[in-house]
């Protein structure tokens, strides 16, 4: 038995020596956005296989979480790629900078939000006015411009819009921690908001106070958290007829037999309207490279080449079955260049 | 006659008796009832997770197959004329090879109903194709008969989770498609297969191509690791803490302590994991090393508790005979107290580690939560786990990761029932009644 002590211990010691060996690294390391990760996965697996590097390892922590990871620092213990469902902020980029990091930007698509429901019901029309006013805390009073700010009396999206059907509110939708919801908040409800002008004009008086109006969700039971799985929601959808989810455009696009879309401001979600950016609730997607690390680490400009390629983000590229958006002609083409030459990012 | 009215009160009696043992029976039975009851709720209860599961499950471990004739056209595959792997692998236009063959056959009209064709087809069809070719050199040129993957969606029609009677334009599978594998049906070229690749490759983002062995794997590495580092220390605390330590307000608290470890949610471990492992000592991100050590901190605390009950469980006069016999504290121990309570060691052990199995809270600080395609080599490469794994599968928007997921959720559930069972095994086989 001492021995089998004693033998295990030696194993653990020359375990942990082993992995202070492990110092270099030969594999690119992504983290960042859970919106861009189902893209991102697609082109670092095809890398894998059609080059001679290893598959890029890619890590889902949220746009602001890969941010300040990738900020962090350099060196083999930082990520050498963030994938981002938000631009870069100045904060963020001011903290690269300060710790000597050299920053370069890609844009890679649009990813639309949308709101949906059962096809065992009809599909419904939306302005983000009514997203607004069925979902916010609190709405003015009578829904009148200027009106006093009462808790949310609205029960059925009738009391929203007459023009819509008498049908309790429900919305499935992600919980706060989430980037989709992030996006949601900014979009769609603060959008709706803005069509108030007393709303608007707290902005310029205090804006926390705006943003908590604006972007504060009720939470009287109409809006259901229903976690962060979007298949969830789908699933929910399905025994729900009367509730609405809301999820990213790539969910309903491989669940079109189930679910339907609903317009939104007279545009329903479809490709071609997110691509022309006529669909509101849509948002851009993007990942950023840590330039000193190409070269010191074998395969990135060979990944960022393979990403920003026509082959992936054209608009008959892979990554367009997989639900991305592309972005259109001419922008395409400057970042599809600068995937070449990788120039730096100026803010 | 004068003995009348006792005998009234005694059968008065008798009769509250009676009655109050009717109710006291009356009330066991209910008490057994609820206890049935309990029992009958809590297996019918498994039994609908298990059912669910694995009626949702069972799909992911076969898979479609559809029959090719392809013509290994010279022109495109070896168009050097040479046919040695390096250069099959490199240069020949194995895709183009199976497309044009494709659309000799099926007469698609037009760029859009060819999209339509490939797209029946896993773009893993090429690669089985490639790999023939290198094997068979002397069938270039020649027609061969392939057996390929299909693509996911055709797979999801063929195990109807892709209904035909949706109207198209929500359907993935569009009408010509359809006609198309009805055809390739009726012809004998469509087939189920057991899908070995699932226990064979890494993780894959098209679900016909993806599997779990890399998460197993790496499941592996970080019990390994888990094993070696919290068996040995577990044990020795245990032993110390138990046999030799004095009783005294230091081993108290440490006692304490060791209890509150135990109750402590796992997230913490993973912080802790993050801002020691990670940032301080360096220790490579994604790693299983990093994910053991965390995870055998997490198990310690329940290896300690359990050895330390397993050692009280050995009579005194077990060690009484021995220290009579003139052996001294360390033989005691090592000959007589440790082989006796090694079988409750085992077990505490066995259970700490499948916990640590099933755990994924932990391991996202320290970025186990990731796509990792390779199979790892050792226990710095970047891996995932198990439960990981089911949790990535089952945020996947492509549908056919709804069967991936409750399969692997299968082979997780495989493993802790083996896991357990040996635990009950050793326990019953070693145990000892004093």
């Amino acid at each position: 038995m001492k021995h089998t002590v004693m033998f295990a211990t030696v194993g653990a010691l020359a375990l942990a020596g082993a992995a202070g060996q492990a110092a270099a690294r030969d594999q690119v390391r992504i983290v960042g956005s859970s919106t861009v990760y189902p893209f991102a996965t697609v082109v670092a697996e095809r890398f894998g296989k059609s080059s001679k590097f290893k598959t890029p390892v890619i890590e889902s922590t949220g746009s602001g979480g890969g941010l300040k990871l990738f900020c962090a620092g350099l060196g083999v213990k930082t990520p050498d790629i963030t994938n981002a469902s938000r631009r870069i902020k100045k904060s963020e980029y001011e903290r690269c900078t300060k710790n000597g990091i050299k920053v370069a930007e890609f844009k890679i698509g649009y990813d639309g939000i949308v709101l949906a429901n059962s096809k065992k019901s009809g599909r419904i029309e939306l302005s983000r006015r009514d997203i607004f006013l069925a979902l916010a805390k609190l709405v003015p009073e009578s829904h009148k411009d200027g009106g006093k700010l009462v808790p949310n009396p609205n029960k059925t999206w009738k009391d929203v819009n007459p023009a819509l059907p008498n049908v309790a509110i429900k919305v499935l939708g992600p919980p706060p921690t989430s980037g989709t919801r992030d996006a949601f908040n900014e979009l769609a409800m603060e959008g709706g908001c803005k069509t108030f002008k007393s709303l608007k004009a707290i902005k310029k008086q205090d804006k926390k106070r705006y943003k908590g109006v604006c972007r504060g969700i009720r939470e009287d039971g109409a809006w259901v958290e229903a976690g962060e799985n979007d298949n969830l929601i789908v699933q929910k959808l399905e025994a729900d007829p009367n509730a609405l989810g809301v999820f990213g455009f790539s969910f309903l696009d491989q669940n079109r037999d189930k679910v339907q879309g609903s317009i939104v401001d007279g545009v329903p979600p479809t490709f071609e309207n997110i691509s022309a950016q006529k669909y509101p609730v849509s948002r851009s997607l993007f990942f950023y490279v840590k330039k000193n690390h190409v070269g010191q680490i074998p395969g990135i400009r060979e990944y960022v080449r393979a990403f920003m390629s026509r082959k992936a983000i054209g608009k008959r590229g892979y990554l367009v079955g997989k639900g991305l958006i592309p972005l259109p002609g001419a922008e395409m083409k400057n970042f599809i260049s600068a995937g070449k030459s990788l120039p730096d990012l100026m803010m | 006659m004068t003995d009348a009215p006792s005998t009234v009160l005694i059968s008065g009696q008798r009769e509250r008796v009676r009655r109050g043992l009717d109710r006291r029976l009356r009330a066991e039975r209910r008490f057994r009832i609820y206890g049935v009851v309990a029992i009958l709720l809590a297996i019918l209860m498994l039994l609908f997770l298990a059912g669910t599961i694995v009626s949702k499950g069972y799909p992911a471990f076969y898979q479609t197959w559809i029959e090719v004739d392809v013509l290994l056209d010279e022109d495109l595959i070896a168009p050097d004329g040479k046919t040695d792997p390096e250069t099959l692998r490199e240069d020949g236009d194995f895709r183009g090879a199976l497309i044009e063959s494709l659309v000799a056959r099926y007469k698609p009209a037009g760029r859009e109903q060819e999209n339509l064709l490939v797209a029946m087809f896993s773009t893993d069809a090429e690669r089985t194709l490639q790999n023939f070719t290198i094997a068979n050199p002397d069938r270039i040129g020649g027609t061969i008969s392939i057996w390929v993957k299909a693509s996911s969606d055709i797979d999801q029609l063929t195990k109807g989770a892709i209904g035909r009677n949706a109207p198209e334009s929500g359907r993935k599978v569009k009408d010509l498609q359809l006609r198309w594998y009805d055809r390739m049906e009726k012809d004998g070229r469509i087939e189920t297969r057991f899908n070995s690749g699932f226990f064979a490759t890494g993780d894959s983002r098209e679900p016909e191509q993806a599997g779990i062995w890399g998460a197993i794997v790496g499941s592996f590495l970080t019990m390994l690791v888990t094993l070696i580092l919290a068996f040995p220390v577990g044990l020795a605390a245990a032993v110390y803490l138990e046999e030799f330590a004095p009783k005294n307000r230091l081993t108290d608290l440490i006692e304490v302590n060791i209890n509150n470890l135990a109750a402590v949610p796992s997230i913490v471990f993973g912080l802790l994991g993050l801002a020691v492992f990670l940032n301080f000592f360096e220790l490579p991100r994604s790693a299983p090393l990093v994910g053991g050590m965390v995870l055998a901190l997490m198990t310690l605390p329940t290896i300690i508790i359990s050895g330390r009950a397993s050692l009280l469980a050995v009579p005194p006069s077990v060690r009484e005979a021995a220290f009579g016999l003139g052996a001294s504290r360390m033989q005691v121990v090592s000959h007589h107290v440790l082989p006796l309570a090694m079988p409750g060691i085992l077990t505490g052990t066995i259970i700490g580690m499948a916990r640590a199995l099933g755990e994924t809270a932990p391991l996202l600080m320290i970025g186990m939560v990731a796509f990792i395609v390779d199979i790892p080599g050792g226990p710095a490469d970047a891996s995932t786990v198990m439960p990981v794994q089911i949790y990535l599968w089952a945020d996947s928007p492509e549908r056919g990761f709804v069967e991936k997921t409750s399969g692997a959720v299968i082979v997780l559930l495989v493993f802790l029932v083996v896991m357990n069972a040996s635990a009950v095994y050793l326990r019953k086989k070693f145990e000892r009644r004093w």
